[in-house]
């Protein structure tokens, strides 16, 4: 069972994932976050039981050099494009102040 | 953001009395392939907003991407150029981060595998007085991955992101195939700096160029360095904070901002403080930076392995065949054509600086000598294409043209007056030298009966000048040769005209 996580190690979480959290909620999630961690911390188990000589893999066949040639397709439409987009503006999509930025 | 209070800047050739400056440089090369790196989306510069983009690279849900072998090729070859190593297996991976400029919230790149590794160019500097020194830089890796969005930050005063309401998206950009290109940290005299960081850009342009993999335009931005500068005291080993310069988006500018950071950073080490670890905005305008945001640690990107991507593992034989297509190096070919004209290193560097040594070769090639190709090509229509604020290349003339117009010289049938007016035939879109010639009536006229009855009137008016030459005086020829150039507009031959003034006189 992992210890809690800090309170600061939540708050730089939560400003690389641009969310805002209260006091509160940096203080429930440091005790939860914990949980999820030890959840995932299963897979390392796999390493034991296999042993050093399985290589981890990244993708589930082994397979490499899936390639497409340099040929153009069509896309979206910008209309289509920008169908799903909560709001947008001059043909571009409208995204809210960007903070934490200069 | 930076709390530092701010500090004087030192003065250049002072702060490097006291440090040593260490530059590391990555350059952004954009790849011209037709599509992008992960999806059969066009990459035409300049396209409407939003109309070059597919459910690939706007990140909709269930979208799978497929590399563009072309890219691949474009690297190994980039790498090969660079003298890399090419890797036998490499994956992409995934550079996590919340920002809109990338509709996935990641950045799909390499991490600890890039394709070319361990590589070194060769860079001549020319300094001051005219010598060239070269320099060794080591290549520490080049790595595919895919260009961001561009955003537009709206309610702003300046257009920036300070101040701004809300920002618009453009992602016809995101996903363009990108090489990004690392140095190893650079270490050289300190006043060198500058000149190194800024031929090594240029050096790469030009290979970029010879590769024919990108358009390597700084000014569009499909060619973006960024500089990363740090000082350590004077014979010190110990390596000091280093700050990163942005998009410097011109040769010129890559110098200096190299010589800005030194003096930046010298007046910060001077009173005790301590250099950020940041990102920096280069202004064009007054060659400052300024602070852009703290840099993030690698960790904070939560690199892992591309799971929709099969590995790159290109295959020996490929990259032997690659190797085959490489052009010859930039700066062997500037040497080799330097011994081949037989000219000087200042004449190459007016060439090369004007963009125009191709098109010196290919009009040699047609014929033309070198010094006329020369001639032409940084003379007459530099100060055309100057004018028209045009590249020389963009100029409507061919290199077959301008070694036309120039054998039309050679052979006596115009000269270099007449030539111009031939060149402004052939740039109006007239036809070749020959034909502008030929419908512009420029031809020079060495007919001993026009030029005799011309010589004739013109010794009539000018009695004076006639008895001078009588009397010996030759060089008085010249005020009769005017006259007669100027009844027949210029297109009488003046070396026959001057024999034909000796015979009637002396």
């Amino acid at each position: 069972m992992s210890s809690a996580i800090s309170r600061e190690d939540v708050a730089h979480l939560a400003s690389l994932a641009r969310i805002s959290l209260s006091e509160d909620e940096l203080d429930r999630l440091g005790a939860e976050l914990p949980a999820i961690l030890d959840h995932v911390a299963a897979v390392q188990g796999v390493v034991e039981s296999a042993g050093d000589d399985v290589e981890p893999m990244s993708h589930p066949v082994p397979i490499s050099n899936v390639f497409r040639e340099d040929v153009v397709r069509p896309g979206l439409t910008p209309e289509a494009a920008l169908e799903g987009a909560p709001a947008s503006e001059e043909q571009r999509f409208l995204v809210p102040q960007i903070l934490g930025e200069e | 953001m930076s709390t530092t209070a701010k500090t004087a800047l030192v003065g250049f050739d002072e702060a490097l009395t006291r440090y040593d400056p260490v530059m590391g440089l990555e350059v952004h090369v954009e790849l011209n392939t037709a599509t992008k790196m992960f999806c059969g989306c066009a990459t035409a510069f300049g396209a409407e907003p939003n109309t070059q983009v597919c459910p690939v690279c706007l990140g909709l849900p269930g979208a799978l991407p497929v590399v563009n072998a072309k890219a691949v090729e474009s690297a190994i070859r980039i790498g090969l150029a660079l003298n890399c190593e090419i890797a036998e297996w490499c994956r992409f991976a995934r550079k996590n981060y919340f920002y809109p400029d990338m509709p996935k919230n990641f950045q799909t790149s390499q991490y600890d595998e890039p394709i070319a590794f361990e590589g070194y160019v060769d860079i001549d500097v020319p300094a001051d007085d005219g010598s060239v020194e070269t320099f060794r830089i080591e290549i520490e890796r080049a790595h595919m991955e895919e260009d961001t969005g561009k955003s537009l930050h709206v309610g702003g005063a300046t257009g920036r992101i300070h101040g701004a309401d809300h920002s618009l998206l453009d992602y016809n950009r995101a996903g363009i195939p990108l090489i990004e290109i690392v140095t190893k940290t650079i270490e050289v005299p300190g006043h060198r700096a500058p000149a190194v960081a800024r031929a090594y850009v240029n050096h790469l342009r030009d290979l970029m160029v010879a590769l024919d993999v990108s358009d390597a335009r700084m000014d569009q931005g499909s060619l973006r360095a960024d500089v990363n500068l740090s000082l350590k005291p004077s014979g010190s080993e110990t390596l000091g904070t280093r700050s990163e310069t942005k998009n410097v988006n011109s040769f010129r500018s890559v110098e200096r901002a190299v010589r800005y950071e030194i003096g930046r950073h010298a007046g910060i080490l001077d009173v005790g403080q301590k250099v950020l670890q940041e990102t920096r905005h280069f202004h064009e305008a007054d060659g400052s930076t300024s602070a852009g945001r703290e840099k993030s640690d690698a960790d904070d990107y939560r690199y892992f392995p591309e799971p929709d991507l099969a590995p790159v593992a290109p295959s020996r034989a490929w990259v032997d065949e690659l190797r085959g297509t490489l052009p010859e190096p930039p700066a062997e070919r500037r040497k080799r054509l330097q011994a081949a004209w037989d000219f000087a290193e200042l004449d190459m560097r007016d060439i090369v600086g004007a963009g125009a040594l191709d098109l010196v070769d290919a009009t040699v090639r047609a014929g033309s000598s070198p010094t006329a190709a020369k001639k032409w090509w940084l003379g007459e229509l530099a100060r055309r294409s100057n004018e028209q604020g045009v590249d020389l290349a963009a100029l409507p003339v061919t290199p077959e043209q301008v070694a036309g117009v120039q054998a039309l010289i050679d052979s006596g049938r115009i000269n270099d007056k007449l030539a111009r007016s031939v060149l402004d035939g052939v740039l109006a879109g007239e036809g070749t030298p020959d034909e502008v010639v030929a419908s512009r009536g420029l031809e020079l006229v060495s007919d001993d009966g026009a030029l005799g009855d011309a010589v004739d009137r013109a010794i009539e008016a000018n009695p004076d000048v006639a008895q001078k030459i009588r009397d010996g005086k030759v060089q008085a020829a010249g005020a009769l040769i005017g006259s007669v150039m100027k009844e027949m507009k210029g297109q009488a031959d003046a070396a026959r005209v001057r024999e034909l003034i000796i015979e009637k006189l002396a």
